[in-house]
């Protein structure tokens, strides 16, 4: 067993920086680029906690993971407690230690970053995580005595899969019905494999099953089945289906065949896995010259991929400076290091092409910053006169996403807001209709990962709190 | 997992399947379609509904070997498993009554515009019912059309069956003839759609086409399949599969549904070195 170190060692020390592919390298693969730490590694990140009394990482964690313990028992070389504890609350570790922002979560309220030196929870959790899936280390086992209670669940994405867990805890049968043939949502067709291997959420979700949750795919609600369909078979309904549907910049050439949405780009490499076309049927043109439009996480996973594909050159057009990227820090970081170009200040204006509708170029005009708008971002004001041509042959367009109408619009009494996201109440997240709860992006609109997992956690315990009540959707 | 209830080769690489999908056979109207895979490796493939089996839970697609995926389907026996059938997707065909409609059908799409006839006659419609193929072989659903529909006329290019030509020849002695024709409903190849929609443009009626473009999620999610229509964006998944006919950019949405055409070749070539099967027994 490792030893607890001096409070003086533990300022002292560095934090352990995680080994990853070179740049180099990895370009030309979708292995994962952190190679994640060994079990020494682990250890000695771990000694450096400080064991707070009043832990304030943890108020910065949705999932609600009981940080200083988990990091206690790896110290300890108690793996598995380490991994029962962070499965208390996180149905998904090895996603979440993967994709969590937790500079801006656990880490941001670490003691330590006060001097800049966070612990490196998320990649703690991560060894831990893989630690137990490599091992064979599983957690809770489905209860034998289920409550008669249904829970449907509409969308398998993380706020799904994260509100099943924790409904399945407390002994309900729950139904996770997933549109497409996978389940795991943005897991699977967004996040690439080189951030998160799908294994993994293969894996997570697997676990997820074993608890008991039911998870059917090929269901669009809506569409094979109605809201209404739900109400007569299940007690309470969560909605996470996610703001699936793409945005476009609504610029001249936008149609032609070489311009994707991120959605359609990163579905057809991740879920399709065109990446390994031809051994998978669903093929990707990959050009020479590939612009993906906006900076913000989805657009580094777009021009990655793009590179990894095939793609010589791979461009990041964003309409504000540096300051304003949306994305992580290390995913800004990685782009660079692989060799994706930014166009900062840039904004499109027109697509040109051949006749037989392949991309040509991309018109832009250059952008100053003027006064801030009201997101408090100064706003991109273009300069006139500023018009160039930007040689690329593909485009990929990254600029958000907004609800899909799908859901909505079959379930009655359940008010949306005008950009068609679920309204909800912000404490108990249940709907305008008694007992149809929601989370996620269909109520955020596009937000990361970790927000939709705690959206999940807290719809699970007002669904709870519904139910235990002796109210049903049923008796309606 | 989906079981093929019923498979029946219609003719060389034309073939009809039942599926059992009882889920979406419930709820499916005239119109809609869903999207198949074969196996987990496969691609998503959109296909028109044919017609459907409420009672016993079944839904029919009809379909034209044309490239790997259908080329795969074609080996599946009755009793096998597809890995996934989604749907039923998209909107259903506006179906009321408008008084005297012709349905105009060629290749897969003589099957597609069944359903379509049926409904319309039900409303009270007098149906015209028009159906092309290259020759006599590949005239399908002949019977069945006759039962829904008040005239039937066949077409052959090569004039084997029925009347040599193209189905717009006949279309246009139609329209020329009977005034009372308020809605065309035409569904078939790209090509006899577009023709068709550029032949009823001089004529006061309402011309509907159902666009097949490639598709990922089919749900509104990957914009894959957005066309222009009256020079703005729809996306066929979730504003379709039905549109009117003369608002289609159709330069644009062959462009399209024809950008992996290398990539299919390429799939469907390897394909076929492999497989020994190439179904035999069919």
């Amino acid at each position: 067993m490792a030893e607890m170190i001096e409070m003086k060692e533990r300022m002292k020390r560095e934090p352990v920086p995680m080994r990853e592919q070179l740049p180099s390298e990895r370009i030309h693969n979708f292995k994962e680029v952190p190679l994640g730490y060994t079990r020494e590694e682990a250890i000695y990140e771990a000694q450096r906690c400080l064991q707070c009394k009043n832990p304030t990482c943890m108020k910065g964690c949705p999932a609600e993971i009981n940080i200083p313990t988990f990091i206690r028992y790896i110290v300890e070389e108690d793996f598995k407690k380490a991994y029962l504890t962070i499965l208390k609350t996180d149905a998904l570790p090895a996603v979440t230690g993967r994709v969590c922002p937790q500079e801006e979560q656990c880490q941001k309220e670490c003691v330590l970053n006060k001097r800049g030196k966070p612990i490196a929870i998320g990649r703690l959790e991560r060894f831990i995580a893989d630690w137990a899936r490599e091992n064979g280390v599983h957690g809770i086992k489905d209860s034998v005595n289920k409550k008669q209670t249904k829970v449907a669940i509409v969308g398998s994405g993380p706020a799904g899969l994260a509100c099943a867990a924790d409904l399945a805890k407390m002994r309900y049968q729950v139904t996770l019905f997933e549109a497409l043939h996978k389940p795991g949502g943005v897991l699977v067709y967004g996040i690439p494999e080189f951030r998160l291997p799908k294994t993994i959420v293969e894996y997570e979700v697997g676990q997820i099953e074993q608890t008991g949750v039911k998870v059917i795919c090929d269901q669009v609600i809506g569409a094979t089945r109605s809201i209404e369909d739900l109400k007569n078979e299940f007690d309470a309904i969560f909605l996470c289906n996610g703001a699936g549907a793409p945005r476009f910049m609504d610029i001249p050439g936008e149609n032609m065949n070489d311009v994707y949405s991120a959605n359609e780009f990163l579905t057809r490499s991740n879920l399709m896995k065109a990446y390994l076309f031809p051994e998978y049927d669903t093929p990707i043109k990959i050009r020479k010259r590939a612009a993906t439009i906006g900076a913000g996480n989805v657009a580094m996973d777009s021009a990655r991929t793009a590179l990894r594909l095939g793609a010589e050159k791979s461009y990041i057009v964003y309409r504000r400076s540096r300051a304003e990227v949306p994305a992580r820090a290390e995913e800004v970081h990685h782009a660079e290091e692989e060799g994706i170009i930014f166009h900062f200040l840039t904004l499109p204006v027109r697509i040109l092409g051949d006749n037989e509708g392949r991309v040509t170029g991309m018109e832009c005009i250059k952008m100053e910053l003027g006064e801030p708008d009201e997101s408090g971002r100064r706003s991109p004001v273009p300069i006139e006169n500023s018009n160039f041509i930007l040689e690329v042959d593909m485009i990929i367009d990254a600029i958000g996403t907004m609800a899909n109408p799908i859901v909505a619009r079959s379930a009655r009494g359940v008010e949306v807001n005008k950009w068609g996201y679920f309204k909800v109440d912000e404490r108990t997240r249940m709907t305008t209709c008694e007992g149809i709860f929601a989370g996620g992006d269909i109520v955020r609109g596009s937000a990361t990962v970790i927000s939709a997992v705690g959206d999940g956690k807290k719809a699970a315990r007002f669904i709870d709190a519904y139910l235990s009540s002796g109210k049903s959707l049923k008796k309606q | 997992m989906y079981r093929i209830n019923r498979k029946t080769k219609l003719y060389q690489d034309m073939y009809s399947m039942w599926v059992e999908a009882p889920e979406i056979a419930k709820t499916v109207q005239p119109g809609q379609f869903i999207i198949l895979m074969t196996r987990e490796e496969g691609e998503r493939v959109p296909l028109t509904v044919a017609d459907y089996d409420r009672d016993r839970g079944l839904i029919h697609i009809v379909f034209q070997v044309v490239g790997k995926t259908t080329d795969e389907l074609a080996c599946f026996k009755e009793g096998d498993y597809l890995y996934s059938f989604t749907g039923p997707l998209g909107r259903k065909s506006e179906i009321e009554y408008f008084g005297t409609t012709v349905v105009v059908g060629g290749g897969t799409g003589i099957a597609c515009i069944h359903p379509i006839a049926r409904n319309l006659k039900a409303v009270g419609n007098k149906v015209i019912a028009i159906i092309g193929a290259r020759s006599k072989e590949l005239v399908i659903m002949e019977k069945e059309l006759r039962l829904v529909s008040d005239e039937l006329i066949v077409t052959t290019d090569d004039g084997s069956y029925g009347r040599k030509g193209f189905v717009t020849e006949v279309l246009k002695e139609k329209l020329d003839s009977d005034t009372t024709i308020k809605k065309v409903w035409t569904i078939g190849p790209p090509i006899m759609m577009k023709v068709t929609t550029e032949l009823t443009k001089s004529y006061p009626v309402d011309t509907i086409v159902s666009l097949n473009t490639i598709m990922v999620d089919g749900t509104g999610m990957c914009g894959s399949c957005r066309v222009s229509i009256g020079g703005e964006t729809k996306f066929v998944c979730t504003d379709g599969p039905e549109f009117d006919g003369q608002l289609v950019d159709w330069d644009e949405f062959m462009h399209r549904i024809y950008r992996y055409k290398e990539e299919e070749n390429k799939s469907w070539q390897s394909f076929k070195e492999k497989k020994g099967c190439r179904c035999k027994e069919n």
